[in-house]
């Protein structure tokens, strides 16, 4: 592992820890604006860790050990798939430490964990948002996975950062394929990070939550490393998709400059994406539990069909 | 005769079978059987160390001057034969040191009994797994159905498990018929039943492929694979938990060797189609367990569920291998083999694992029903820790074992560029998301299974008198989820072994082919897929540890103790939890086709509302009850000629008698 190599993957770690609240604060400042209220400062996220770590940790009378370490695991989970995704750089030292499939595993670990957790104290709504959370997971993982495969198919690999390149350097042209897998993996990236329709993030509407039911016992400085862990999820989520379908300006090899190149595309990409989840957002409507099977389908039939276009015309 | 790998493993058996005999001296002597159990777990590490050994040596033959006059005992001891040695013997020498703590007196038959049939079922399974002719093989195989139906109905007082014990006894007899037609099969007609003869045997024409259905079809029987899973989830529960265990870790993993042995090793003449149907029909078996498993609310009815899961993906990842080896494409049937021997080896400590976890719970609560269990993290921390390991790589996740051979398979699915059936070819992906979605249901009923058994709060009283599991079992246990960690963390190490038996069926090797080294898995190259779970997991732990230390020092630590909040509803009782039912509800709802289900629902008028479900399997109905009614009327017309009178009974012998004479003449 050269030194510069090194220094590439601690910057790629640091910009995702540091941008994950900052991109959570721009999301919920454009879903502000889309419906016409007064924004809140796009630092709130930031204020907001600041305060659950400075409060007293309260933690339920019957919690059992798993409780209290499942924020540092996912939060750990998390961070591992920032090292993982190629968000700046494509050469990245970690990057090969796990492919895409394993990287579904990671995210798939983080869940497990907090579905656990949220079974731990025994109350109602815990083990609800639990089953609702595994239930939804399911239904994403193969569309997921579909997605990650037509992609894969076209470079002929399931590593992220040769997947990126070879992305990359094709001819600026439409791939029916990739459009198909992008919507499918929008969709996915909805399911999976909380969002509207499948759940709505800023819910605390008892019967509907799902990712908030798990969260619920949860107090300040877990509370915070799981609300930091949700970010660097959205972040993760939208590197992938960045990664996929706009793998344009990220540096292929870790020089300095090429890096520093790379900060301000990913912000402006990134901008551009939060902001296309708070149009999406302010669009639908959440539905209801039991409609995500077809929303989900939808998106795997979607990826499915990228696929078959790729297997039939080749591109 | 000792010094070879293959006559050390003679003794060892032979060791087994004395072990076992010796309980049968003084059945009722609970300190003598506590002691041959420990005396048979040490055999099975003996019988690891000799396959190992063996693993990397050429195959070893030998004949013993037993069975019939002009059939002696056939032995063959290759790296195929080895590799299931391991299995059997890393999970039973577990088993045996669970069971000296386990078994007490005055719960079903004699220790020393169950003792004796113990130690045969183990030496049976070892004999199936050396066996070089089709005698022997029988005998074993018959002699393992045997003492595994005894100790499945060791509590034979109790008529439900006898009804389990007679169902799983009909499969495996209908499994073995199959498997001895495949044999006279396959020894083509020149009446030499030794695997030697059937390797050099050239089957022609429809031949080949009768003889690979009917070992799909035999030892599917025995492994679980649909329609003839239905034993399982009879038979597992009614077991004793360390039998169960042993059923489930090793027994389906013969019938696993029996379907690798006859395919690759003694019919190589292989059709694409066969592995198209067997990974379809793995595919199936793999969906169907695991969405059963899902609504399951006996805990071991739950993992007999997921055990036909897991043989579906076992062979899936065969029908793949034998659809790539018949397309000659070595290197990816050597993946897929890789992934599904890699599976078994897994399959065998997680569920050996968990089968014994359920154990040490039934002892502790008495109780086997999900709905009445809850928070045993509390009183059981060393059996619910444990048990943590085992679902999270019976679930699949990075870092632990269980994704290792789900990443090989997935793998060896998405490199499928260039099959010359462009039909299959489109298909084969989405096989492989058929899997994704079974391993993630896999992770919701692991879920459901840990977290209502070990978290949350006592749904009963009396669970706050459990006790955790005692010394013995605690070892058993930890040795078990010590594997399932090291197969996950050192997937090179295990695919290098792995190795030996794709050389010796397939003639390649995965493990040098791309730029695997000990640390990073790239069975291809690492530009093209590469895994570390090493590298994932001390990624993982540092930042836990950074984390802890940041948060501590930066910010502080202090912890208040208080009830919980749950948007501040003041009632709430442990009933107030997910039941099993309640969590496999969104299952029971989205496939509800899949089911069959009597559901009672109360009305608001009931004066003792009672909500009751029944989940029952749709086979019964479709292929069972006919084949049953259809027994009955075969045996009712032939009920008519038995009048009772001797007269006729002497005709009907002489009539048939002669009319052979007249056939056969």
């Amino acid at each position: 592992m050269s030194d510069i190599g090194f220094l590439s993957q601690l910057l790629q770690v640091t910009v995702a820890l540091a941008l994950a609240p900052l991109l959570v604060g721009w999301v919920n400042q454009c879903r502000a604006w889309l419906s016409n209220k007064r924004a809140p400062s796009i630092l709130i996220p930031y204020r907001t860790i600041h305060k659950l770590f400075i409060k007293d940790a309260v933690v339920a009378e019957n919690a059992s050990p798993i409780f209290r370490l499942t924020p540092y695991v996912v939060f750990g989970a998390m961070t591992c798939a920032a090292a993982i995704v190629p968000s700046l750089a494509t050469d990245a030292p970690f990057a090969i430490a796990a492919d895409a499939i394993a990287l579904v595993g990671l995210f798939a670990l983080a869940r497990v964990f907090i579905a656990l957790a949220a079974m731990d104290i025994g109350t109602s709504f815990g083990s609800l948002g639990a089953r609702r959370e595994m239930f939804i997971g399911f239904l994403a993982e193969p569309a997921l996975l579909m997605v990650l495969f037509t992609a894969s198919l076209i470079s002929g690999s399931t590593s992220l950062p040769t997947i990126v390149d070879t992305l990359a350097h094709r001819e600026l042209a439409i791939y029916p394929s990739l459009a198909f897998a992008g919507v499918a993996f929008t969709m996915v990236s909805l399911a999976e990070n909380a969002r509207i329709p499948i759940d709505n993030p800023s819910t605390h509407l008892e019967l509907t939550m799902i990712h908030e039911a798990m969260i619920l016992e949860y107090s300040a400085r877990h509370l915070a490393l799981l609300e930091w862990a949700s970010a660097l999820k959205l972040y993760n989520y939208s590197c992938i998709g960045l990664a996929l379908f706009v793998p344009f300006g990220i540096a292929d090899a870790a020089n300095g400059l090429a890096m520093l190149g790379a900060v301000p595309a990913l912000i402006a990409k990134l901008a551009a994406g939060g902001a296309l989840l708070a149009l999406i957002e302010t669009l639908s409507a959440k539905l209801r539990l039991f409609r995500a099977p077809e929303f989900l389908g939808t998106a795997f039939l979607l990826a499915v069909l990228g696929m078959l276009v790729n297997l039939l015309l080749g591109s | 005769m000792v010094a070879t790998p293959l006559g050390a493993l003679v003794v060892a058996i032979v060791a087994w079978l004395a072990i076992g005999a010796v309980g049968l001296l003084r059945p009722r002597d609970l300190r003598m059987v506590q002691l041959l159990f420990p005396a048979g777990a040490a055999v099975a590490l003996a019988v690891a160390g000799i396959a190992f050994a063996a693993l990397a040596s050429a195959p070893e033959q030998m004949v013993l001057p037993l069975g019939l006059p002009d059939l002696p005992f056939h032995l063959r001891l290759d790296a195929l034969s080895a590799f299931f040695l391991i299995l059997l013997a890393c999970a039973s020498a577990a088993v045996s040191i669970f069971s000296s703590g386990y078994f007490r007196a005055g719960e079903g038959s004699a220790p020393g009994l169950i003792g004796f049939q113990y130690h045969v079922f183990i030496a049976a399974m070892a004999l199936v797994l050396v066996a070089d002719d089709a005698y022997l093989f029988m005998v074993a195989w018959e002699t393992m159905a045997l003492a595994s139906f005894f100790l499945v109905t060791t509590d034979h007082r109790i008529p439900e498990i006898r009804r389990a014990g007679f169902l799983y006894l009909l499969i495996a007899h209908v499994g073995a018929i199959a498997i001895l037609l495949c044999f006279g099969v396959l020894q083509g007609g020149r009446g030499d039943y030794t695997f030697g003869a059937m390797r050099s045997a050239a089957l022609t024409g429809i031949w080949p492929s009768i003889a690979f259905f009917l070992a799909l079809f035999g030892f599917g029987a025995k492994a679980g694979l649909l329609p003839l899973h239905v034993w399982l989830p009879e038979a597992h529960p009614a077991a004793p938990s360390p039998v169960s265990a042993l059923m489930s870790g090793v027994m389906l993993k013969t019938a696993i060797y029996g379907m690798l042995r006859v395919t690759f090793d003694l019919l190589h003449v292989q059709l694409w189609w066969w592995g198209a149907i067997a990974l379809a029909l793995g595919l199936l078996t793999a969906l169907f367990g695991i969405i059963y498993a899902a609504v399951q609310t006996d805990m071991k009815r739950l993992l007999a569920y997921s055990s036909i899961e897991n043989i579906g993906v076992i062979v899936a990842a065969i029908g793949l291998a034998i659809l790539f080896e018949a397309n000659a494409k070595p290197l990816l049937a050597a993946i897929a083999l890789t992934a599904a021997l890699y599976h078994a080896l897994n399959h065998a400590f997680f569920k050996t694992l968990l089968f014994l976890v359920t154990g040490s719970v039934l002892h502790a609560t008495h109780e086997r029903s999900l709905g009445k269990l809850g928070g045993l993290i509390h009183r059981m921390p060393w059996v619910a820790w444990l048990a943590l390991v085992g679902t999270l790589a019976i679930a699949g996740l990075p870092p632990l074992n269980g994704f290792v051979s789900e990443w090989l398979l997935l793998q060896a699915f998405l490199f499928t560029p260039s099959l010359p059936q462009s039909f299959v070819n489109m298909l084969v992906p989405l096989a492989a998301a058929a899997l994704v979605l079974a391993v993630a249901l896999a992770a919701y009923v692991m879920v459901k299974f840990y977290g209502v058994i070990f978290l949350g709060r006592p749904r009963e009283p009396n669970l706050v008198h459990a006790r955790d599991a005692g010394p013995r079992e605690r070892i058993a246990l930890a040795a078990l989820a010590a594997g399932c960690v090291l197969l996950g963390l050192f997937p090179v190490t295990v695919i290098d072994a792995i190795d030996n038996v794709n050389g010796l069926l397939l003639a390649t090797t995965v493990g040098h082919a791309g730029q695997s080294s000990w640390l990073l898995l790239a069975p291809f190259a690492t530009g093209r897929s590469s895994y570390s779970p090493l590298i994932v997991l001390l990624v993982i732990v540092a930042v836990v540890l950074v984390t802890i230390q940041l948060v501590h020092r930066v910010w502080h630590g202090r912890v208040r103790r208080s009830s919980a909040w749950d948007c501040g509803y003041p009632l709430q009782t442990p009933r107030m939890q997910d039941t099993a039912e309640g969590f496999g509800q969104p299952i029971r709802q989205v496939f509800e086709p899949f089911f069959r289900m009597e559901r009672h629902l109360p009305s608001p008028f009931d004066a003792r509302p009672r909500y009751e479900v029944r989940v029952s399997d749709h086979f019964w109905a479709w292929l069972y009850v006919p084949i049953a009614r259809a027994a009955d009327a075969v045996s009712r017309l032939a009920g008519r000629i038995q009048q009772g009178r001797i007269g006729v009974y002497l005709t009907i012998s002489f009539a048939t008698l002669l009319a052979l004479l007249f056939f056969v003449r």
